[in-house]
């Protein structure tokens, strides 16, 4: 069976027709070619493959094609381009809070939706919200850093960028 | 004249980072060809056993599925593989061809692959072949596998023991004899992997039009698997294109030859399309190589005055039912009975190693090649020793390093070592981590109930080697690197070389260097990696080369470019180019730095006006370099690296508090990466030390094959990590860089272990195995 | 890791769903959040020809208060465990369990009900249930049935919901005057799941403690209720030699799973000594 589906990916209309069991992760790389939304585990642990569902964040690798009917998905493509991170991207640039590249995508997800939802978060917070986070390359201690520093700065705190 | 170092040594940000960021990274996992093929594999379910029925009929009529190979059908089409060297003496190893033939080896062996218009359905038709295999017993411990009588892991080897070699220097049992003490323990190691975050990926796309066989593959070295494919597949090498593009994480693990790398450009040779294997999680836990897996049993003597007289050292490692090709599983055993004591003035040494057949997923190199291990045996044992001289870890170490006056310095072992910094970075560590107070809470924790501990591991890592790693044992691996530095009519640089880029950021250090050659910034300095067609031959990126070696090839042609732009500029400008030099996008003159003539006006008359300069004046513009260490066979870095931890001693859990690192790349090109591969390496020493191993039941299935059970050091867990400098290059370049890239992940569990052996000590317990779960120090505790 | 084929259904009440399992002839699997179906599915483990999608069924939605209940609907988003009001007054054990479950990403999707309904042993939410003696309202052709948790987790992945039911709500007593509650764990990473965890509720009398309920979990086939220590605290004021008697009663109520990894000696020790740390946090929270 194949089900027609209509869903906001990156603020425009797409329609696609799906079988069930395609994941959102699958229908927006090799359908939509929105290849910033990268798979690592395929079963929700090691969120390289967060999106924004109706502004929060989810693994598209557990969330099917058909279920998503109907809703908004940001990939990182769409949040680039928005400039909603760029403050974020830059601390990440900065820091050097990324090598590969792979988890990178999850991160920004993980850390736009912390810092909404707590704008001033700790360390352990920050460390905590990565928790679902993997990360090979960096030690995850820069990427804490640049999170902190991000918050500093929306907070204007130390506006200086080094 | 000498180039200026404006560039070299700052922290330049890497621009590469911002198509990451923007997610527009290029990962082989992204790309799509027309009429582009998935494999999937049916593999064995058994460690050990015999395919007695292979029915793949119904897979073969399956929706979707264009076309299913067996060993039958596709091995011919590839010359095997054998994962022995020469200088490996006695070494052996079965030949391997991609699938399996009769006998299944591994828990995960391919057997069948599937090609589908989907990765979907290929899956779907893994499920209709029928497998009938019978089961075998499998050799899963290594001590076993050497009794008498024990099966063999694999076909056509006599007896599972791969690999026997012994150091051992003349005054061994004096030493023994003599000493004042001796400290002994024994090690387990445990087996773990890579877990890069992309996992391995390869299209492979032949046009039988052209003869052309291009490999998009995620790899460290893609030159090495040009050799490969020609090789082993019958292709002229011209004729094989292999192109790495952003790679998400390698370590090591992505420059070995795997079954389903070669099956997929056998697919593509077969069919004429691009086939497309990427390796799921699953797969990659039975499929990608696994390392360490040693059990060592050592001693150290020691005098009255704590003074290190020798370590007699048994190393027994696993590595599944082959060695590894082309590098062999060998090579980390033989570092880890190299490295023992390496930091140290030990005289005397003797160091056993016996590699080990058995029927699980192969084990070879992976970040920091047996330095983890050689390091957290001489550091337990030197931490043994203080103890029973009742000396502080700082103390027993000052003793005992090789003095920074000391060099060259040859290790008892054989390892020779050029200048090193042991005694300053042991100074600078204690310094940084305010070890006085450290202890003094401690202590006054401790009163509380509250059990800390604090480790410390000296580490040597060896960096930059040229011929003596591999190529002396017959292994068609470049030990030369290669830099191709143009400047374009417009007057920008270009730099294609051979060293490649997972992310360390090679590309942003080889911009620094070819930049300060040509008075230039690095953004103006376009570096192109990761191409056989489009960069010059070379080893590429692995032990830690791709500064030291990459990065002297790249300043030696920017030097080759600098000299041919100034002879271009003193004949337009009528001068001497001795009294030359590049700066500011612009040569000047380097009396005065009076700008005489800018290289977009030197490309210019290059390309468009050659008429105008003299016969003869090389207008090229462009400068070739290959590079190979021709002094030592390799460097050698060292550090220090401390760890402070709180163990839970009620749940057995360990809380990782701070983590400290000294460390001697020598010449720094990059402080900002330099200090993100420390981190980063220290946290792939961190992972294995306290959560990640592959487990395997006693049929040799591996228990723990997926992300929600093997555990990856994540962010919640690991510590924040402060890492200070001591600089001392090399001589043996110009640049003067050693490299660090596997620094961190050397000492790190070494200094962890330390850590949770200080704060179990007032309760006598003791933990020497890897990773140190909450069962493993309950266990040492008593509790369980 | 590519899920076999099958059919999908968006299921606009809870009839529809039933009728469209009973169509399939039980061939067919419900999914709200679907993290854990869907990586079941995903790993092979399952190949259903339907999948029935619960999660537009508006009365699966909503929390309210009921005669003297707390009524949750099984849709209920993890991440709204962490912050609803009446949550965390009436049913304070899923707010303090929710922070544990995984990661924040997992919890924007996972929901109540699914846990409940996946039974998985080593899982937050059916322990939390269980120590708040909740009610689990379940969906039949036949109409509508309370099950109390005690009686709802059966085995591991396995309740009292039978084929083709489908759960509704979970029912949480509302809070009493001098209620306490405490939630914890120990894990090896921050999000695995539980080693050992417990949950613990207890109303703080003048005359000692009672109404103590305790669910240990990841100890079992099920969440346990640690019925021999409940009785060891009962009346008792909370203090060092209370919680020993409770911690001691814990051999009686738990009979952990034993292998290598994991034998059960070290279950009951840490079973014991995350005892001990409940107790004493519901201490301080009195």
């Amino acid at each position: 069976m194949n089900i027609e589906i209509a869903l906001t990916v990156n603020g425009e209309t797409v329609r696609e027709t799906v079988e069930p069991r395609t994941s959102l992760a699958d229908l927006l790389r090799d359908r939509l070619r929105l290849t910033g939304t990268h798979l690592g585990c395929e079963m929700g642990s090691c969120g390289a493959c967060l999106v924004m569902l109706d502004g929060a964040p989810v693994h598209a690798c557990l969330v099917l094609a058909v279920q998503a009917d109907g809703q908004k998905v940001e990939t990182i493509e769409g949040l680039n381009e928005s400039g909603h991170v760029s403050d974020l991207q830059a601390q990440f640039h900065d820091r050097n809070a990324l090598q590969c590249g792979f988890c990178t995508n999850g991160m920004v997800m993980s850390a736009q939706a912390l810092l909404s939802d707590n704008p001033r978060p700790s360390r352990a917070e920050i460390r905590d919200a990565l928790s679902g986070n993997y990360c090979r390359c960096t030690g995850y201690e820069a990427i804490v850093d640049a999170i902190a520093a991000t918050a500093d700065r929306r907070a204007g705190i130390g506006e200086t960028v080094e | 004249m000498t180039a200026g170092n404006e560039h070299i040594g700052q922290a330049h940000r890497r621009g590469n980072a911002l198509r990451h960021l923007a997610g527009r990274g290029r990962f082989v996992t992204d790309l799509a060809l027309p009429r582009m093929l998935h494999a999937a594999f049916v593999r064995s379910p058994m460690a050990r056993g015999r395919i007695a029925e292979l029915d793949v009929s119904d897979a073969a009529a399956a929706p979707g599925v264009v076309r299913v190979f067996t060993a039958e059908t596709l091995n011919k089409t590839c010359a095997p593989w054998t994962g022995t060297l020469e200088h490996f003496a006695g070494m052996k190893s079965a030949p391997q061809n991609i699938l399996a033939e009769g006998a299944v080896l591994w828990a995960g062996h391919p057997v069948t692959m599937i090609l589908a218009h989907s990765r979907a359905e290929a899956e779907d038709a893994c499920e209709l072949v029928l497998l009938d295999i019978e089961e075998e017993e499998a050799v899963v411990d290594g001590d076993a596998a050497l009794l008498d009588g024990a099966a063999p892991a694999s076909e056509g080897i006599d007896s599972n023991l791969c690999f026997r070699t012994v150091l051992e220097t003349p005054g061994l049992d004096d030493a023994f004899a003599s000493a004042a003490h001796v400290v002994e323990e024994s090690f387990t190691f445990g087996r773990h992997t890579a877990v890069t975050l992309e996992p391995r990926a390869v299209i492979a796309d032949f046009d039988p039009s052209t003869g052309q066989l291009t490999v998009h593959q995620g790899t460290q070295t893609p030159y090495q698997f040009q050799d490969v494919y020609a090789r082993h597949f019958g292709l002229p090498e011209s004729k094989v294109r292999v192109i790495a593009p952003d790679v998400g994480g390698s370590f090591g693990m992505k420059l070995h030859v795997y079954n389903e790398e070669m099956a997929t450009v056998a697919a593509s040779l077969t069919l004429g399309r691009p086939v497309r294997f990427v390796a799921d999680r699953l797969e990659s836990f039975v499929s990608d190589i696994h390392a360490r897996d040693h059990r060592v049993t050592a001693r150290m003597a020691v005098d009255a005055a704590g003074t290190i007289l020798a370590m007699d050292v048994d190393d027994m490692t696993q590595i599944g039912a082959f060695s590894t090709y082309p590098r062999t599983s060998v090579a980390e055993g033989n570092q880890v009975i190299r490295l023992m004591g390496a930091p140290y003035r030990m005289p005397d040494y003797r160091g056993r190693l016996s590699v080990v057949f058995q029927n699980k997923v192969q084990t070879s190199q992976y970040r920091a090649v047996g330095h983890p291990i050689a390091c957290a045996v001489t550091e337990a044992l030197v931490d043994r020793a203080a103890e029973q001289l009742d000396l502080d870890p700082f103390e027993i170490r000052a003793r005992n390093l090789v003095a920074d006056d000391a060099y060259p310095h040859v290790s008892a072992t054989g390892y020779q070592f050029e200048k090193l910094s042991h005694q300053t970075s042991l100074a600078k560590l204690r310094q940084l981590m305010d070890y006085d107070t450290l202890r003094s809470e401690q202590a006054e924790l401790r009163r509380q109930g509250i059990y800390r501990g604090i480790g410390i591991a000296p580490f040597v890592e060896i960096t930059n080697p040229g011929a003596a790693f591999y190529g002396v044992g017959g292994a068609r691996i470049s030990a030369q690197d290669g830099a191709v530095v143009r400047l374009t009519p417009g007057g920008d640089v270009q730099c294609a070389i051979s060293v490649t880029e997972q992310g360390q950021g090679t590309e942003t250090i080889i911009a620094q260097i070819v930049a300060d050659q040509l008075g230039v910034t690095p953004d103006q300095v376009k570096v192109t990696t990761g191409d056989t067609d489009t960069t010059p031959s070379g080893g590429a990126t692995w032990a830690c080369r791709g500064a030291g070696i990459g990065g002297e090839t790249a300043l030696r042609a920017g030097r080759r470019l600098q000299a041919q732009i100034l002879a271009i500029a003193g004949a337009v400008l009528q001068a001497d180019p001795a009294t030359l030099a590049l700066a500011g996008g612009a040569v000047i003159d380097s009396g005065t730095g009076r700008e005489r003539i800018t290289l977009a006006e030197i490309g210019r008359i290059a390309t468009y006006r050659p008429d105008t300069l003299p016969e003869g004046c090389d207008n090229s513009l462009s400068a070739v370099q290959h590079f190979a260490p021709t002094g030592y066979p390799f460097d050698f870095t060292n550090g220090i690296q401390a760890s402070h931890v709180e163990v839970d001693i009620e749940t057995g859990v360990t809380r990782l508090l701070k983590h400290w690192v000294v460390e001697d790349c020598g010449r720094i090109i990059n402080p900002l990466l330099v200090d993100e591969q420390i981190r980063g390496g220290v946290v792939q020493g961190l992972g294995p030390a306290f959560f990640e191993e592959c487990l395997y039941d006693d049929m040799g299935q591996m228990t723990n094959a997926s992300l929600a059970d093997y555990l990856v050091p994540m962010a919640g867990e690991m510590p924040d990590i402060e890492i200070a400098h001591v600089e001392t290059p090399t001589l043996d370049t110009i640049l003067g860089a050693k490299g660090v890239g596997e620094a961190g992940t050397a000492a790190a569990g070494a200094a962890a272990m330390n850590a949770v052996n200080d704060a179990l000590r007032p309760l006598g317990a003791r933990i020497s195995q890897t990773p140190m779960t909450p069962l493993r120090i309950l266990t040492a505790l008593g509790h369980v | 890791m590519k899920s076999p084929k099958f059919d999908y259904v968006r299921a606009g009440s809870v009839a529809d769903a039933m009728t469209a399992y009973a169509e399939a002839d039980g061939d067919a699997v419900f999914v709200s959040g679907g993290h854990s179906v869907v990586p079941s599915l995903a790993l092979r483990l399952q190949a259903p020809a339907l999948m029935i999608d619960l999660s537009a069924i508006e009365a699966l939605s909503g929390i309210d208060l009921r005669d003297g209940w707390l009524r949750i609907g099984a849709m209920t988003r993890h991440a709204q465990a962490m912050t609803d009001p009446l949550i965390a007054t009436h049913a304070p054990l899923f707010a303090a369990a929710a922070p544990f479950v995984a990661h924040p990403a997992i919890r924007n999707r996972g929901t109540l009900g699914g846990s409940l309904a996946h039974a998985d042993p080593a899982s937050e939410f059916p322990a939390a249930a269980l120590a708040m003696r909740a009610e689990l309202e379940i969906a039949s052709a036949q109409g509508i049935r309370r099950v109390p948790a005690d009686d709802f987790f059966v085995d591991i992945y396995e309740t009292a919901i039978e084929p083709g039911e489908v759960l509704q709500a979970i029912h949480v007593p509302c809070a009493v005057a001098g209620q306490m509650v405490a939630f914890d764990e120990i894990a090896r990473r921050r999000g695995d799941y539980a080693m050992v965890g417990a949950a613990v509720q207890a109303v703080s009398a003048g005359e000692g403690l009672q109404d103590v309920s305790i669910a240990m979990f990841s100890v079992g086939n099920r969440p346990v209720r640690a019925a021999s220590a409940q009785v060891a605290l009962t009346g008792r004021a909370l203090d060092a030699p209370a919680i020993a008697a409770a911690q001691a009663a814990l051999a009686d109520d738990l009979d952990p799973p034993d292998d290598p990894q994991f034998p059960a000696s070290m279950r009951l020790h840490l079973a014991r000594v995350l005892l001990g740390r409940v107790l004493a946090k519901l201490e301080t929270a009195a």
